[in-house]
């Protein structure tokens, strides 16, 4: 009896890199030429049509369900002086055009206004709550094209954008810039734009923010996840952010 | 929180059909799937629905598990008066929500 098959011990493992080296390069390369030119588009426009006709139906996006809990919360008063977001701000409409200006930091952007102005304490950025407000504050925009500025963390997140991680080696680059469009198992690739956050996946039949989107994706790569409240989750944010400039505003998404 | 998403037209000319939608907020636990210490998570659907328009019972669902969680549910329903649609539904757990949007027969 023997084990495995018998032309894998033959081929010297250089050979078998090499051979896996050109092959990769190939697709790589295919890829390239196919898709280098596909002008930047949503991942709204990767998905499948039932996806896309659930977002596009406020009575059929399960989003709207955090987004009903926000208008709760927007009237809830926290802190000393028991000041709720209305008292600021007025109405959420008051707040059209935050999450085009910031689409990958209003939950950093919540919870400040929370502590400086309400003097409460944070609200964890995957919890409900946060979720609700989120997606209450991004709806606001909707439609707005992204303008995120171009600042030092920009820069520093586009170096981690393109830098090699993990067991598997890939940056972030290698899929949503040299393989988007093509297929991970039943998926499509999208561009990694950043224009529907926090939106409602069918996968985590919930509703997740960025944070979570880029936890999944660095753990599929087998790295180790930047910690949340690290400078390189808000660089690579905020270039993900600055990346999406120019695309509409689709808060709250729904993606497969 | 508002965990019900019913919409209905506001306002519907007598004879015509409306579209009534259903967002309910669950997570629709189907009790095949185990925690981090391997016990089983109870299940925990929503397992009746009911829908009445002016009264009258337009709809009345028994839900099984395999329904994603947050189910969207869509029924049709003629509208012959003005009245409220009402919604109703029961849990594994014994909680009930309620939900009630008023449609307008011009």
């Amino acid at each position: 009896m023997h084990h495995g098959p018998v032309g894998w011990k033959s081929v010297a493992p250089s050979t078998r890199q090499r051979g896996l080296a050109r092959w990769w390069k190939a697709l790589r390369l295919s890829t390239l030429l196919s898709l280098s030119a596909a002008a930047p588009h949503s991942g709204y426009d990767d998905a499948s049509p039932a996806v896309r006709a659930m977002q596009d139906d406020d009575g059929a996006n399960p989003a709207m369900l955090w987004v009903a809990a926000g208008r709760a919360l927007w009237d809830q008063p926290a802190g000393p002086a028991a000041q709720s977001c209305r008292t600021c701000h007025g109405p959420p409409e008051s707040l059209r055009g935050a999450a085009s200006r910031h689409p990958a930091t209003l939950e950093a952007r919540i919870n400040w206004s929370r502590t400086i102005h309400q003097g409460a304490p944070t609200l964890p950025e995957e919890g409900e709550a946060m979720l609700s407000l989120a997606a209450l504050v991004g709806l606001q925009s909707r439609g707005l094209p992204v303008a995120a500025e171009r600042d030092s963390a920009v820069a520093a997140g586009e170096a981690l954008f393109t830098a090699r991680m993990g067991q598997l080696n890939l940056s972030c680059a290698d899929c949503h810039d040299g393989l988007a469009g093509g297929r991970l198992g039943g998926a499509r690739i999208p561009q990694g734009r950043v224009n529907a956050y926090p939106e409602y996946r069918l996968e985590w039949q919930g509703m997740g923010g960025l944070l979570r989107r880029i936890r999944n994706c660095m753990t599929g790569v087998r790295a180790e996840p930047f910690p949340a409240a690290s400078a390189e989750m808000a660089s690579l944010r905020a270039y993900l952010g600055w990346r999406t400039n120019g695309l509409p505003v689709e808060t709250p998404g729904v993606r497969p | 929180m508002a965990r019900i998403l019913l919409n209905v037209p506001k306002q519907v000319r007598r004879g015509e059909a409306i579209e009534i939608k259903l967002l309910l907020s669950h997570p629709m636990e189907t009790g095949q799937r185990r925690d981090e210490t391997g016990t089983i998570v109870p299940r925990n659907i929503i397992r009746e629905v009911t829908c009445t328009y002016g009264g009258a019972e337009v709809v009345r669902l028994d839900l099984f598990p395999a329904i994603s969680a947050n189910p969207f549910l869509h029924v049709a329903a003629r509208a012959e008066a003005s009245g409220d649609v009402v919604l109703t539904w029961t849990d594994d757990a014994g909680l009930t929500g309620m939900e009630t949007a008023a449609v307008e027969v011009v």
